[in-house]
C-alpha cells in the first residue's frame, strides 16, 4: 500500500528483497546529479552575474578552449557513467535471475484483467495472493495484446507479450496489500487493469489456499490433456514405435534440430513446439506433427508445459530461460552421436530413461 | 581585414525591396522557391499544429486533476494523448528547427542565395501538409487511440480506429523529413561563400549538419515499419502479431530503430540554436568549437545504436540489455561536453539578458535535469522500476519541451528582427521566458516523484493517493500555457506596429547579421566572402561598434524627446 498518510509520498514502500537495492541505486543517481549539476549552476549565476555586460558591444578577450579541461571533463562524466551502468546491470541481474528455489505462479493478462493460477491449481483474478518470505516466480503471458505487470512496491516489472513465455520473480519481504498494475498501454480500459497483490504470512497463505476449494493441479491438469483430452500421448508415449520425439528427460537441453540447428528445450521452445510444431523438429523425426493453435487456451498450454517439465524431474526446479546464468547447460544430453543417424536407438534409450529418472543423465 | 558588406547598424534606411515585398499573391507564396518564404510557411504550419496538440494536453491535464476519469472517459483520454504525441513529436518536433529557422537561416549563414534544391525545399513542404492534412482528417473521423507508438499487435490487430490513415499520413510526412535533410547536406556541402570553411560554420549550420544524416538515414525505417503495419492490418500477413505468426518484438525493434535517432532529429537542432545563443550574447567565442561540433556528429551516430535501452522489460534477452544500457551511457558524453563547455563559454564574456539570452539560461537549467535523468532510464536495474511510469513522461518533456521547444522560442525571439524586420517588446518578451520556465517545471517536476512512487504513464484514473501531485503538474501547465501564448500576441503585435530593428540589433557577427533585414530575395546584395572566424566580435571583423553606440545613444535621446 502507498504511503497514503503522507501528503506527498516520494517513495512507495519497499515490499521486496531488492527494492532496497533499487532505491540505492536512485539515491546514488540523485547524488550523482547533484554534485553534477552546482559547478555548472553555479559557474552560470557566477559568471551571469560577474561578467554581466558594463558597456554594450565592448568587446571581451578571445578564448579559444583548452585540451585538458576538454579531457577531463569527457573523462570524468564516462567514468561516472560507467559506474552508473555497472550499478544498474548488478542490480538488474538481480531482478530478472529467478532462485531455482521459486514458488511458481501462472499468469495470463487480457484485455483488461489478470488471470493468475497457482501451483496448487487455485485460480484468482486481479489479485495475487503470495506467503511472505519465499521467492515467487511468474510465468507470464498474454490471450492479446501487450501488457506489462507491475508492482511498483516491489520494484520491478516486465512486459507481458503474446506467444511467449516472459518471466518476472521477487521476494515479498512485509506483509501488507500492494498495488498492481498494467503498466504497457493495452487500449480502452487500460488504466483500469489493475488489482492488489496481497503477501501474507505463510500460515495465513495455507489458510487462504486451503479454504478455497482447487481443482487440479497445473500438472494434473496438462496430464489429463496429455493422455485424454488432446491425445499427445498416442505419437508421444507408446516406446519403441512413438511417431513424436521423447518428451522425458528434454527439460532445459539442448535439442538438435532438423536442418542442423539446435535449441534449449524450454518453456518457450514447448509452447511454441506445440502452436507451430513444424516451425522447430526435432532431428530424426516428420513433420507430421499438426498444430494445437487455436485448440488449447493459454492456461491449458501452460499445463502442457509444467506436466511436460514434470517429465524431466532433474531440471525442473532449476528452470528459467530468461536468465542467461541458467541457460548454460553443462553438457547437453542430446550429444549422443548415434542420434542423427539412429533415432530410432535413440527413442529406445528414452524409453528406458522413463524408468530411471536419472537416465537422461546416463550419456554423458 | 575590414570588409565592405560590413555592418550597417543604421536604421533610418529607406525601406528596401526585400524577401517580403517581391510580390504579395497567393501564387507568389504557394508557388515560391524562396527558402525564407518557405521557412515563413512552416513557422505558420508548425505553430498551428503545436497549438493543436497543446489543447490536446489541456485536455489531459485538466483529466488528471482528479484521480477518477471524468472529464473524459478512457477511450477518449486515450485517443487525447495519442494524438497530442503524435501532432508534437510528428509535425511539430521534428519540422520545428530545422524546416523553420534552418531553412530560413542555412543558406544566409553559410553566404548562399538559397538551398542547393529550391523545389525540393517547397516539395518537402506540399508532402508535410499532405501528411498533416491525412493526420487531420483522420481526426476529424474519429482519431486513433494506439499511442504514438503504435505498438502491436494492438496496432495492428485490436484498434478499430483510424489507425491506416494516420499511418499513411506519417508515412508521406516522413520523405518531408527525408527531403529537407538531403537539401541540408547539399547545401552545406556545395553552397559555402568563398572564405566559409567547414570549420568557420556557425554550430547551427553543424548542428544541422548531424540532424539531416538521422533525418535521411533514419526516416526510411519509420517508412519501411509502417508500411509493414498496414501490410499486416489491411492484408493479414503476419508480420507482428503472433496469433498469425509474427513477432511484436520485432515492431519495437523497428519503431525504435527509427524513433530513438528521432529524438536527437529533436533535440540537436535545439543545441545549434543554444551554442548560438550563449556565444552571441555573452559576446565571447564558443568554448571548444570543435567538440561542440564533433559532439553533434557523435551524438548522430551513437544515436543509432541505443534504441534497445527503450526496451529493458520488453522480453528482449538480459545481453542485449547491457550492451544499449553501455552505449547509452556513452551517449551521455557528448551532452555532458557541451553542457560544459556552453557554460565555460559565459566565462569572461559580457553577457547581456535579452529575450534569446533568457531562454537559452533556461535551457541550460531544463535540458541539465533531461539529461540526467536519461541517466536514470539508462541505468537497467533502476528503469524496471521507472519505465512505463511518469518519470519517463517527466524526462521526454525536459528533453523534447524544456530542450527543442525551449530553444526554438530562444530562436524565433533571436531570428524575429532579421525575418520580419520589427523588434518585439523586450518586457513581455523576458516575461513570457519567464513564465515558460517557471510553469514548465511545476508542471513536469512532480511528474519524476510521480513516476518513481509508480504512477503509469497512460493513465486515464489513478490511485487517490496520486493527486496531490497531479494537482501541481496542472496548475503549472496552465502557468506554462499563459508564457505560450503569450508570445503569439506581442511577436503578432510587432508586425503591426514594432519598432523597425535595424540589419543588426545586436551587432553580431554572423553572416545573417551582414545583410538586410528583412533579408532581399537573393540574401545579398552581393556574394559574400568571408575573411572572419566565427564568434569573433571585435572591430576587426568589420563590426562597427562605435557606430552602433551612436546609434544607440540617437535611440535614447529621440525616446526622451518623445
Amino acid at each position: 500500500m502507498m504511503q497514503s498518510n503522507q501528503w506527498i509520498p516520494l517513495f512507495p514502500e519497499q515490499a521486496s528483497s531488492f527494492a532496497w537495492q533499487v532505491d540505492l541505486l536512485y539515491a546514488y543517481l540523485i547524488v550523482v546529479s547533484v554534485v553534477f549539476s552546482i559547478p555548472i549552476v553555479a559557474a552560470v549565476f557566477y559568471f551571469g552575474i560577474r561578467y554581466r555586460e558594463v558597456e554594450r558591444y565592448s568587446t571581451p578577450d578571445e578564448m579559444h578552449g583548452s585540451m585538458v579541461l576538454e579531457t577531463v571533463w569527457s573523462i570524468i562524466p564516462f567514468v561516472v557513467s560507467m559506474t552508473i551502468f555497472l550499478g544498474g546491470a548488478i542490480v538488474f541481474y538481480n531482478q530478472f535471475t529467478p532462485p531455482a528455489d521459486s514458488m511458481d505462479v501462472f499468469v495470463v493478462g487480457k484485455q483488461w484483467m489478470w488471470k493468475i493460477q497457482h501451483e496448487s491449481g487455485q485460480r484468482e483474478i486481479n489479485e495475487l495472493h503470495v506467503p511472505v518470505g519465499r521467492n515467487i516466480k511468474l510465468t507470464m503471458t498474454t490471450e492479446d495484446v501487450l501488457h506489462d505487470f507491475d508492482v511498483p512496491a516491489f520494484r520491478t516489472k516486465a512486459d507481458v507479450v503474446p506467444g511467449r513465455y516472459t518471466y518476472l520473480w521477487f521476494q515479498p519481504t512485509k506483509p501488507g496489500k500492494y498495488r498492481l498494475f498494467c503498466a504497457e498501454y493495452c487500449g480502452l480500459n487500460h488504466s483500469g487493469m489493475g488489482g492488489w497483490v496481497y503477501v501474507m504470512e505463510q500460515r495465513d497463505f495455507d489458510n487462504w489456499l486451503s479454504g478455497n476449494i482447487s481443482g487440479q493441479t497445473p500438472v494434473e491438469a496438462g496430464k489429463d490433456l496429455f493422455e485424454n483430452k488432446l491425445g499427445c500421448a498416442s505419437c508421444h508415449a507408446g516406446g519403441a514405435t512413438q511417431r513424436g520425439a521423447k518428451l522425458e528427460g528434454i527439460y532445459n537441453e539442448e535439442i538438435k534440430l532438423v536442418g542442423g540447428g539446435t535449441v534449449i528445450a524450454d518453456d518457450n521452445y514447448i509452447r511454441n513446439s506445440i502452436l507451430n510444431p513444424a516451425s522447430q523438429v526435432v532431428e530424426g523425426f516428420q513433420p507430421i506433427m499438426p498444430t494445437f493453435k487455436g485448440q488449447v487456451t493459454e492456461e491449458q498450454l501452460n499445463s502442457l508445459v509444467v506436466y511436460i517439465k514434470s517429465l524431466s524431474p532433474t531440471a525442473a526446479g532449476a528452470a528459467s530461460s530468461s536468465a542467461p546464468a541458467a541457460v548454460a547447460n553443462t553438457m547437453p544430453a542430446s550429444g549422443n552421436t548415434n542420434r542423427s543417424t539412429n533415432p530410432q536407438a535413440n527413442a529406445n534409450a528414452a524409453i528406458r530413461g522413463t524408468s530411471n529418472p536419472n537416465a537422461p543423465n546416463s550419456n554423458r | 581585414m575590414q570588409t565592405t558588406e560590413a555592418i550597417r547598424p543604421s536604421i533610418t534606411d529607406e525601406p528596401r525591396q526585400n524577401y517580403l515585398t517581391n510580390g504579395y499573391t497567393i501564387k507568389s507564396w504557394l508557388l515560391t522557391k524562396d527558402h525564407k518564404r518557405i521557412a515563413i510557411m512552416y513557422l505558420i504550419s508548425v505553430s498551428a499544429f503545436f497549438m493543436m496538440g497543446g489543447l490536446y494536453a489541456a485536455a489531459i491535464r485538466l483529466e488528471l486533476l482528479t484521480p477518477a476519469s471524468d472529464l473524459l472517459e478512457s477511450g477518449t483520454y486515450n485517443k487525447v494523448f495519442t494524438q497530442h504525441g503524435i501532432l508534437m513529436i510528428f509535425f511539430f518536433l521534428i519540422p520545428s528547427i530545422p524546416a523553420v529557422l534552418g531553412n530560413f537561416l542555412i543558406p544566409i549563414m553559410i553566404g548562399a542565395k538559397d538551398l542547393a534544391l529550391p523545389r525540393i525545399n517547397l516539395l518537402s513542404l506540399y508532402v508535410y501538409w499532405i501528411g498533416g492534412g491525412l493526420v487531420l482528417f483522420a481526426l476529424m473521423q474519429g482519431g486513433v487511440d494506439t499511442g504514438w507508438t503504435f505498438y502491436a499487435p494492438y496496432s495492428t490487430t485490436f484498434s478499430n480506429t483510424y489507425v491506416m490513415l494516420v499511418g499513411l499520413g506519417i508515412f508521406v510526412n516522413g520523405f518531408s523529413s527525408i527531403l529537407t535533410g538531403l537539401n541540408f547536406i547539399v547545401t552545406i556541402h556545395t553552397m559555402r561563400a568563398p572564405g566559409m570553411t567547414w570549420f568557420r560554420l556557425p554550430l547551427f549550420v553543424w548542428a544541422h549538419y548531424a540532424t539531416s544524416l538521422v533525418m535521411i538515414l533514419g526516416t526510411p525505417v519509420i517508412a519501411i515499419t509502417v508500411l509493414l503495419l498496414a501490410l499486416e492490418r489491411a492484408g493479414g500477413i503476419g508480420i507482428f502479431d503472433p496469433a498469425i505468426g509474427g513477432d511484436p518484438i520485432l515492431f519495437q525493434h523497428l519503431f525504435w530503430f527509427y524513433s530513438h535517432p528521432a529524438v536527437y532529429i529533436m533535440i540537436l537542432p535545439g543545441m545549434g540554436v543554444i551554442s548560438e545563443l550563449i556565444s552571441n550574447f555573452s559576446r565571447k567565442k564558443i568554448f571548444g568549437y570543435e567538440f561542440i561540433a564533433f559532439s553533434s556528429i557523435a551524438i548522430a551516430v551513437f544515436g543509432f545504436l541505443v534504441w534497445g535501452h527503450h526496451m529493458f522489460v520488453s522480453g528482449q534477452s538480459m545481453y542485449a540489455g547491457l550492451v544499449f544500457s553501455f552505449l547509452t551511457m556513452v551517449v551521455a558524453v557528448p551532452s555532458a561536453i557541451k553542457m560544459f563547455n556552453w557554460a565555460a563559454t559565459l566565462y569572461k564574456g559580457s553577457i547581456s539578458f535579452d529575450t534569446p539570452m533568457l531562454y537559452a539560461i533556461g535551457f541550460l537549467g531544463l535540458f541539465l535535469i533531461g539529461g540526467l535523468t536519461g541517466l536514470f532510464l539508462g541505468a537497467m536495474g533502476l528503469t524496471v522500476h521507472l519505465t512505463d511510469t511518469y518519470f519517463v513522461v517527466a524526462h521526454f518533456h525536459y528533453v523534447m519541451v524544456g530542450g527543442q521547444v525551449i530553444a526554438y522560442l530562444g530562436g524565433i525571439h533571436y531570428w524575429w528582427p532579421k525575418m520580419t524586420g520589427k523588434m518585439y517588446s523586450e518586457f513581455w518578451g523576458k516575461i513570457s521566458a519567464m513564465l515558460v520556465f517557471i510553469g514548465f517545471n511545476l508542471t513536469f517536476f512532480p511528474q519524476f516523484i510521480l513516476g518513481y512512487i509508480g504512477m503509469p504513464r497512460r493513465y486515464a484514473s489513478y490511485p487517490e493517493e496520486m493527486q496531490v501531485l497531479n494537482i501541481f503538474s496542472t496548475a503549472g501547465a496552465s502557468v506554462l500555457g499563459v508564457g505560450l501564448v503569450m508570445p503569439l500576441i506581442y511577436l503578432g503585435k510587432s508586425l503591426i506596429n514594432g519598432k523597425p530593428a535595424g540589419d543588426n540589433p545586436w551587432m553580431l557577427p554572423g553572416l545573417e547579421w551582414r545583410t538586410q533585414s528583412p533579408p532581399p530575395t537573393e540574401n545579398f546584395d552581393k556574394m559574400p566572402v568571408v575573411t572572419w572566424e566565427a564568434y569573433e566580435f571585435g572591430e576587426e571583423n568589420g563590426l562597427d561598434l562605435e557606430a552602433a553606440r551612436r546609434r544607440d545613444r540617437e535611440m535614447a535621446s529621440d525616446f526622451q524627446k518623445n
